[in-house]
């Protein structure tokens, strides 16, 4: 939910030049293409409680879809983190090898001995194992990795397309394997060609910890609990994120019990649910499980947002509701403890960025989650999309948008080009794939997935980051110097 | 409070503050149920000996760390060298995804491609109708000249057939009847991305050659094959050739498409090899493979319609050079011009300078099979030792080859060539015997972290260093390059060694 924001700017965007580039681009397409991609597109406004756009669709072919797959989902977003557990990308080898430490989830531990995150594990399939099925390969391959890696706390297997395509049977596998070496065996149906996106993999994912971690039988990782307890849960630890937002709720005089998925370990998966809050950052990729902990074991859920001081004490105010005065009272000390720290950010940052105006593309809570940082710090939204969002992001993100925003859901390569080189705005957020057209055009880019290999983002310490590199990536000189002198005089 | 508005300090310094290193240990102390420190240790030094090392290269169905992506990957890159070319990869659409991060990441650079989108429909009815519907969408928005089919192994398990569903896209209007739509099928499961770009490759010269009768001109093909260095090898080579005189078409030139300038104009579409010249490349007197691992379904085609063919390994050096302009003067007549002599007299007056550097250290090398055996070419012409050489796209026929040639250099004669091996076999390696250097991508810091063993970056990908792929690294020029490399490294490393103590930190070398 959207926590209200006291010193949001007033602004609103020019709908009807966004209405216009809507017909623009849609101009571009087959009529059949055309009539579909007009669904995703929209101008926000307050007759529109879902942004006015079709979201959780199937991308067309052919269009350069920025999307990826279930396997991402899983794989990439809310398995590949877990750390102390080896984690299969069954099938041929690309998909392990291109999601192979891109996503920055940090993590302590020794790689290769007690983390491997930072490891591509695969059953590499060749032509016999497409032919003949991979099961006993794959009994094979947890035999060898539980030999190789004796401190591995479990396996998962994380299934590329062949696997759902060939019929094997990975879960007979898991369930005869995860006997014999005592440990929790996953096996994940996150084949890359189920789903519209990344999102079914999160969701599977999320279904998978829970019938194959929390209904597994057997001792569990206990811990004494406290009226204090909390988790914190959709947060991936992207340059240490996780981290800078834990050490606000410990400062509130909460305990963190785990971490889903950055940083997070087996024993923190198990431990869920004997949370008394869980507090969910990243809504769209693990709100199955957070539903699921609060039908079957009543916990109940928030959802959360650390960009920025504004969402930040917000946050921290919503969060200490939930717990007793004394933690109230930390809430506000704690606030007021950072409060210099925010003021000098913004003296120093917001005089350089205010009224610069940013377009986002992205994917999970960001497309509106940041909004609030960028406004923080006196920038202006005029536009704003996500690759894999379901209609209740959208009906979230209607509360953060300004009037006459340009939204676009599941965007093509085409339609964000067009956009950006008509908006011309001053800053784009957005992919790895969408960094280099936009720079080219001169207009400065940040990647809003990995942080630009900077952050983290979240939480007070996150923000001076977040705004150090927004002036970065607006102010460099280098954005002068595109056009040559004789350009410049003719 | 660590975080300090004047003086930001992001991840690199933050988490390094005590306040993150007390939250740090007491989340593992508490919550995390960790090993024993003893038993982590244990595990560690485990890992170094020759017990781990056995049990790890006995191991038969698990990879780990592979050097090598999957067929569609070499597709992509192989036809993104032709003329406003657009790949279509026809199957999952997140594949897609991956190959344009991988190449962006490491070129930092646009990189374009669409997909089929096929989904769990298609898997069952075929994915026909995405094609239909996406050749016409590609076509449409992004106007290319020509689009590239390849397949995902998702298209390849179902069975989908490539030939007819483009003929019958056309039928059904999505394209013209003469647009020009050649394609390979690249199924993940077999080979790596260096068959991958031998089949593309082999797929667009079918496309272009077939029905049509060679006329022999006096041209030479030149097929680079898969590298991340090719905007700056493929512009030295052009460099060379003009001076030579050559007339010569490079099959699939990627050296402008992932170089373009930031100037405020995004090029979709930039260089490449024209659709033209590849189609009258058939009648070339010969073509040259620089890399013949990557080339060798392409090459039999070519030989198959009366070229002379010639496959080299990832040249680099002086004696690798020679033999390619040795064979471009044979080819055509051409002498190799004064220019180049001087340049190559250069490159040797380098060695001569700084071989007392480079002589006797050891060296492990991994990456595609061409590279790993021009790099160790390289090592013994300036007196390295290479000790382990490994690619796990490589095959047995490439390791016994390069293990004799190595075996009869009193330079290479300890080298063990590793075929079929990965990077975590290669980290048991260089616990048990280990080497002064190591040489690959950027993958490769994992090793050199967990080893204690320097890397140098000279293959794809490099995500983590930049722009080295804009200099060469073939011709005599491209040697220099690779040479300083090994040379910085060398005295960055001996430097880093001598100044705990200050003696031998000298200032001259």
């Amino acid at each position: 939910m959207s926590l209200d924001s006291t010193n949001a700017p007033a602004y609103q965007n020019d709908g009807e030049f966004h209405q216009q580039l809507i017909k623009e681009v849609l101009a571009a397409y087959p009529d059949k293409s055309a009539k579909r991609r007009a669904k995703h597109l929209s101008v926000s406004g307050a007759d529109k409680p879902d942004c006015g756009v079709k979201s959780n669709i199937k991308s067309i072919p052919g269009v350069m879809t920025i999307r990826g797959c279930s396997y991402a989902g899983s794989k990439g977003v809310v398995w590949g983190p877990i750390k102390d557990m080896v984690h299969i990308s069954h099938g041929p080898v690309g998909c392990g090898h291109y999601s192979w430490s891109q996503r920055r989830n940090y993590n302590t531990g020794t790689a290769g001995i007690d983390s491997f995150v930072t490891m591509q594990v695969t059953s590499d399939f060749q032509e016999r194992d497409i032919v003949f099925g991979g099961d006993k390969k794959l009994a094979s391959i947890i035999d060898e990795l539980d030999d190789l890696f004796p401190l591995n706390k479990g396996i998962t297997i994380q299934s590329e397309c062949p696997i759902g395509l060939i019929g094997d049977d990975i879960e007979a596998v898991s369930r005869t394997k995860s006997k014999q070496i005592e440990k929790p065996i996953v096996p994940v149906r996150c084949e890359g060609f189920r789903g519209v996106s990344q999102s079914l993999g999160h969701h599977i994912a999320n279904d998978a910890i829970r019938d194959w971690i929390f209904d597994r039988k057997g001792p569990k990782a206990a811990v004494e609990t406290t009226p204090y307890d909390v988790t914190i849960i959709g947060d991936y630890n992207i340059g240490g994120d996780a981290w800078s937002s834990r050490i606000l709720l410990e400062e509130i005089g909460l305990r963190v019990v785990a971490q889903w998925s950055g940083d997070g370990s087996l024993a923190e998966l198990e431990r869920g649910p004997q949370s008394k809050l869980n507090l969910i950052h990243c809504y769209r990729s693990m709100n199955y499980i957070v539903r699921h902990m609060e039908e079957k074991h009543g916990t109940p859920w928030l959802e959360y947002n650390f960009f920025g001081p504004s969402q930040i004490a917000a946050s921290l105010r919503e969060i200490a509701s939930h717990f007793d005065d004394t933690i109230k009272e930390n809430a506000e000390k704690v606030i007021a403890k950072y409060q210099p720290l925010v003021d000098a950010v913004l003296a120093r940052f917001k005089p350089r960025l205010n009224g610069k105006t940013v377009m986002l593309y992205v994917g999970g809570l960001r497309p509106r989650h940041v909004m609030t940082a960028y406004e923080d710090l006196g920038m202006q939204i005029v536009g704003t999309g996500y690759e894999f969002a379901h209609r209740d992001d959208y009906q979230r993100t209607a509360s953060y948008v300004k009037e006459g925003t340009l939204i676009y859901d599941d965007v093509s390569g085409y339609e964000l080009e067009k956009f950006i080189e008509r908006i011309r705005p001053d800053l784009v957020g957005s992919g790895i794939k969408e960094k280099y057209p936009t720079q080219k055009l001169g207009v400065p880019f940040r990647q809003m997935h990995s942080w630009d290999y900077s952050g983290p983002y979240h939480g007070y310490d996150g923000f001076a980051i977040f705004a150090r590199d927004m002036d970065i990536a607006v102010n460099s000189p280098i954005w002068s110097i595109f056009k040559a002198p004789w350009d410049k005089a003719a | 409070m660590p975080q300090n508005a004047l003086k930001i300090k992001d991840h690199a310094d933050l988490f390094n503050e005590p306040e993150y290193q007390a939250l740090l240990a007491e989340k593992r102390a508490n919550f995390e149920c960790p090993h024993p420190e003893a038993k982590v240790q244990e595990v560690i030094e485990w890992t170094k000996s020759w017990d781990y090392r056995e049990k790890n290269l006995a191991r038969q169905a698990v990879t780990i760390n592979p050097a090598k992506a999957c067929q569609p990957l070499g597709a992509v890159f192989a036809a993104a060298g032709f003329e406003e070319t657009l790949s279509f990869v026809h199957g999952s659409q997140g594949c897609v995804a991956y190959y344009r991060s991988h190449l962006a990441r490491h070129f930092k650079e646009p990189s374009s491609a669409v997909s089929s989108s096929m989904t769990e429909d298609a898997a069952v009815f075929g994915g026909l109708n995405n094609m239909i519907e996406g050749l016409a969408n590609a076509y449409t928005l992004y106007k290319p000249k020509m689009i590239a089919v390849s397949t995902t192994c998702m298209a390849e398990v179902i069975g989908d057939d490539l030939n007819a569903f483009i003929q019958n896209s056309k039928k059904a209007g999505s394209i013209p009847q003469d647009f020009d739509v050649p394609f390979a099928h690249t199924p993940a499961f077999v080979g790596s991305h260096t068959t991958g770009y031998d089949n593309m490759i082999k797929g667009i010269l079918t496309h272009f050659w077939e029905g049509q009768t060679r006329v022999e001109g006096d041209g030479i093909n030149i097929i680079p094959g898969f590298d991340g260095y090719s905007v700056g090898n493929l512009r030295e080579l052009k460099r060379i050739f003009d001076l030579m005189g050559v007339p010569y078409t490079i099959l699939s030139d990627t050296s402008d498409v992932y170089d373009t300038p930031s100037d405020g104009e995004y090029r979709m579409y930039s260089g490449g090899t024209t659709l033209e010249a590849t189609r009258a490349a058939l009648n070339a007197k010969a073509t040259i493979s620089l890399q013949a691992d990557c080339t060798t379904k392409t090459m039999e085609y070519i030989a198959s319609k009366g070229q002379q063919v010639f496959a080299f390994n990832y040249p680099l050096g002086v004696q690798a050079t020679d033999a390619l302009l040795v064979k471009i003067t044979e080819l055509t007549g051409r002498p190799v011009p004064e220019a180049l002599v001087l340049e190559r007299g250069r490159l040797v007056d380098a060695y001569a300078d700084s071989m007392n550097y480079v002589h006797g250290k050891s060296f492990a090398v991994y990456g595609d099979p061409d590279f790993v055996t021009g790099m160790a070419r390289f090592l013994i012409e300036v007196g390295a030792e290479p000790v382990h050489l490994l690619a796990t796209n490589g095959s047995k026929a490439w390791a016994k080859a390069l293990e004799e040639e190595m075996a009869a250099s009193p330079f290479g004669k300890q080298a063990k060539v590793w075929a079929g091996k990965d990077l975590w076999h290669l980290r048991s390696l260089l616990f048990t015997e280990p080497a002064d250097y190591l040489i690959g991508n950027s993958y490769g810091k994992y090793l050199e972290k967990d080893c204690d063993i320097p890397l140098i970056r000279l293959t794809f990908p490099i995500f983590d260093r930049h722009h080295h792929h804009r200099f060469p690294t073939l011709g005599y020029h491209g040697g220099l390059q690779v040479f300083v490399k090994l040379l910085d490294k060398i005295f960055d490393v001996l430097d880093a060694k001598t100044s705990k103590t200050g003696i031998s930190f000298d200032l001259t070398r």
